[in-house]
């Protein structure tokens, strides 16, 4: 199952940027896709996902580098001899066409008979619950329903791998969700390797074997979504996956020292380490009331508190004024009654679950 | 409410409706009723009911009163064919523009439409006997061709068929580029690349996906050009000469020479019935299109 489906080795692409400049959409990357991988692209607007997706599909031509297939150099090859289908973005489906030959398309292209076409059309639009409406045309579908229409015609001819281009950003918020772990079902299903872009961390998190973060046309950091939570490479991967508390500051001795007399703890491999570094505390690693007296703590006031559903997002501050958003489960309601009667808390954490990125990792792949 | 629609619907249509029915619907039942009188001896026509102004055109034709006479039937055809030819070779003009233009940064494709509308500043009539300057005898290209020694004779070129297709074509590309830019510049090429990601090669992209999709704007210009390019007098009189007649002059010549406003009208008649055919299949064209695939694609929307 380690075997690779996809690799780019040295990929680069520049486009001149509106102003005359140079625009780095990618910067020497080097990924590997496995086969049966659900792989996320993850990162903000003009991070290069988008022209990472476009260069394995074949629609944007890369500078240096090349890019491998299944073992074939795919490097110049067109995107109709690539064996990869995409999903597009505001789905792209051909309006004069019924939805069985949307889905039929990539197979009358390849010589289908139709009777053939309209059975494996019909197998997979049953597949994404749409049987039945294989005589609609796509404007008389629903977005969700045109959503599934894209994605069965992507399906149908079976790639070795299947690009989806932030496929689920038209849609809202339920459907978005429930059609997330349908997704990862039909992945699981069909055993072809998904390479799914998107600016939205919770997805990410959702449906991914496995997430790499991009920034500036590099891949900051690849990893399974629990290990790019728990240990981000860089401040920046902290910060885009999650909500998290940052501490800078000078580590000796396993306590870094954040200036005004304030202090964090670290332990385990962190606590060997000297220098600077930055320290990550998630917010929901932070705990309120003093059955927490064993654990180090920090002293803080409280700002404001909000309630979420499930939780308590409450905005603190330390003496120094350091800011630190602390989530607290809704289980622990009398702590944050009695945080917001006495306007402040002492914060309690275990310093083995503070993860120190001291630099050298920032880069890691 | 509705009665205040109705009266508002009323007078925003009054003016056209008031318009067409007077400079339209008018002189076209005159033209009918025209069509269908004998003609008079010193032109205008006598009330009696004379139905071979018709059977001189389309062969029942009584000898007793008129002969038929199959140069008509001859110059029908003739003219469909320079209005079909002048079509074809206007879309092969326009269409690979249309996608050239489309493809433009913004402030070229402006340039380059109001290149296209410029030709309408200036008179028809004096870019038309331009053309014939360019291709008389003693013209330019003659002269060249002679000065370069391929050819010891000037070519005939002016006062043929030749010559009103080139005419035609000159006057009628802004007309067909239009509505078929109008429609190259909706394609949405993200269905272009779709169509390439699920395996198509370029012919196979253009047959199934490009074509069905600009065809609203091919069989809008075709109707645009066909029908004026059928009853066009102008250019035939100028770069035809008195050799290639088509229906228009022919019309012409019936009401201003041969004073015979009968026959006239009955050709003119015949003129309107095929434009009409022509029409009914436009609108039955689109009309089945439309019902295929809607006005538009449904763009995000819920579920």
């Amino acid at each position: 199952m380690q075997e690779t489906i996809v690799e780019l080795a040295g990929a680069g692409k520049t486009f001149a940027s509106p102003e005359g400049g140079e625009v780095r959409a990618l910067d020497n990357v080097d990924l590997k896709v496995r086969r049966n991988e659900f792989l996320t692209l993850l990162g903000p607007s003009g991070c290069g996902k988008t022209t990472l997706l476009q260069s394995i599909g074949g629609f944007v031509s890369l500078d240096r580098g090349k890019i491998l297939i299944d073992g074939a150099d795919m490097t110049e090859v067109p995107p109709h001899r690539r064996p990869v289908n995409t999903v597009f973005q505001n789905y792209a489906l051909f309006p004069h066409m019924t939805v069985a030959q949307n889905v039929g398309y990539a197979l009358e292209v390849r010589g289908v008979s139709l009777k053939e076409r309209r059975a494996k059309a019909g197998e997979v639009l049953a597949m994404v619950g749409l049987a039945g409406l294989e005589e609609r045309r796509p404007h008389q579908l629903s977005g969700g329903q045109q959503q599934r229409v894209a994605l069965a015609r992507a399906i149908v001819a079976r790639p070795k791998l299947l690009l989806l281009d932030e496929p689920l950003s038209a849609l809202d918020r339920n459907l978005r969700h429930s059609m997330q772990i349908e997704l990862k079902t039909l992945q699981n299903e069909l055993g072809i390797s998904f390479v799914f872009v998107t600016h939205d961390q919770e997805e990410a998190l959702t449906m991914s074997d496995r997430i790499a973060v991009l920034r500036h046309g590099r891949i900051q950091q690849i990893a399974r979504p629990r290990d790019i939570y728990d240990r981000p490479a860089s401040p920046f991967v902290a910060g885009f996956i999650g909500a998290s508390n940052l501490f800078e500051g000078h580590v000796e001795n396993g306590v870094m020292a954040l200036g005004g007399g304030e202090v964090l703890r670290v332990a385990g491999e962190a606590a060997s380490f000297t220098g600077k570094a930055t320290a990550i505390v998630r917010p929901e690693q932070f705990l309120l009331g003093s059955a927490r007296d064993s654990l180090p703590g920090i002293e803080a006031t409280l700002d404001q508190v909000i309630f979420v559903g499930a939780a308590f997002e409450l905005y603190m501050r330390t003496a120094g004024g350091r800011q630190i958003t602390v989530s607290a489960p809704a289980s622990a309601r009398e702590a944050v009654a009695a945080a917001e009667a006495g306007r402040r808390a002492r914060l309690a954490y275990d310093p083995a679950e503070v993860h120190l990125m001291t630099g050298q990792g920032a880069d890691a792949r | 409410m509705i009665a205040r629609d109705r009266l508002q619907l009323g007078l925003l249509l009054g003016p056209g409706l008031v318009f067409l029915a007077v400079f339209f619907v008018v002189p076209l039942g005159i033209m009918i009723v025209t069509s269908l009188l004998a003609p008079g001896l010193y032109g205008g026509v006598e009330w009696e009911f004379y139905p071979h102004s018709f059977g001189r055109i389309l062969g029942f034709a009584d000898p007793a009163f008129e002969e038929f006479d199959p140069v008509y039937l001859e110059i029908f055809f003739r003219s469909m064919k320079i209005a079909a030819l002048t079509v074809v070779a206007t879309l092969l003009v326009c269409y690979p523009a249309a996608f050239c233009i489309a493809t433009m940064p913004p402030k070229w494709k402006g340039f380059c439409l109001f290149l296209i509308a410029l030709p309408f500043f200036t008179s028809l009539i004096v870019r038309l006997f331009v053309w014939v300057l360019i291709l008389r005898q003693a013209g330019p290209i003659n002269g060249l061709l002679m000065a370069t020694g391929l050819i010891d004779r000037p070519l005939e070129m002016i006062y043929s068929e030749g010559a009103i297709i080139l005419g035609m074509v000159y006057i009628f590309i802004p007309f067909m580029f239009m509505p078929v830019y109008a429609s190259v510049e909706k394609l949405d090429w993200t269905l272009v690349r779709a169509s390439q990601d699920l395996g198509a090669g370029p012919v196979r992209t253009f047959l199934r996906v490009i074509l069905p999709l600009t065809a609203p704007g091919i069989i809008g210009g075709s109707v645009i050009v066909f029908i004026p390019a059928l009853g066009n007098f102008i250019v035939p009189a100028i770069l035809g000469g008195a050799k290639v007649m088509m229906l228009g002059n022919l019309i012409e010549q019936q009401f201003l020479s041969a004073r015979n406003w009968p026959f006239g009208s009955a050709l003119a008649m015949m003129v309107l019935s095929i434009m009409l055919v022509a029409m009914m299949a436009f609108v039955f064209l689109s009309g089945r299109r439309n019902r295929a695939h809607g006005p538009a694609v449904a763009e995000g929307g819920a579920a």
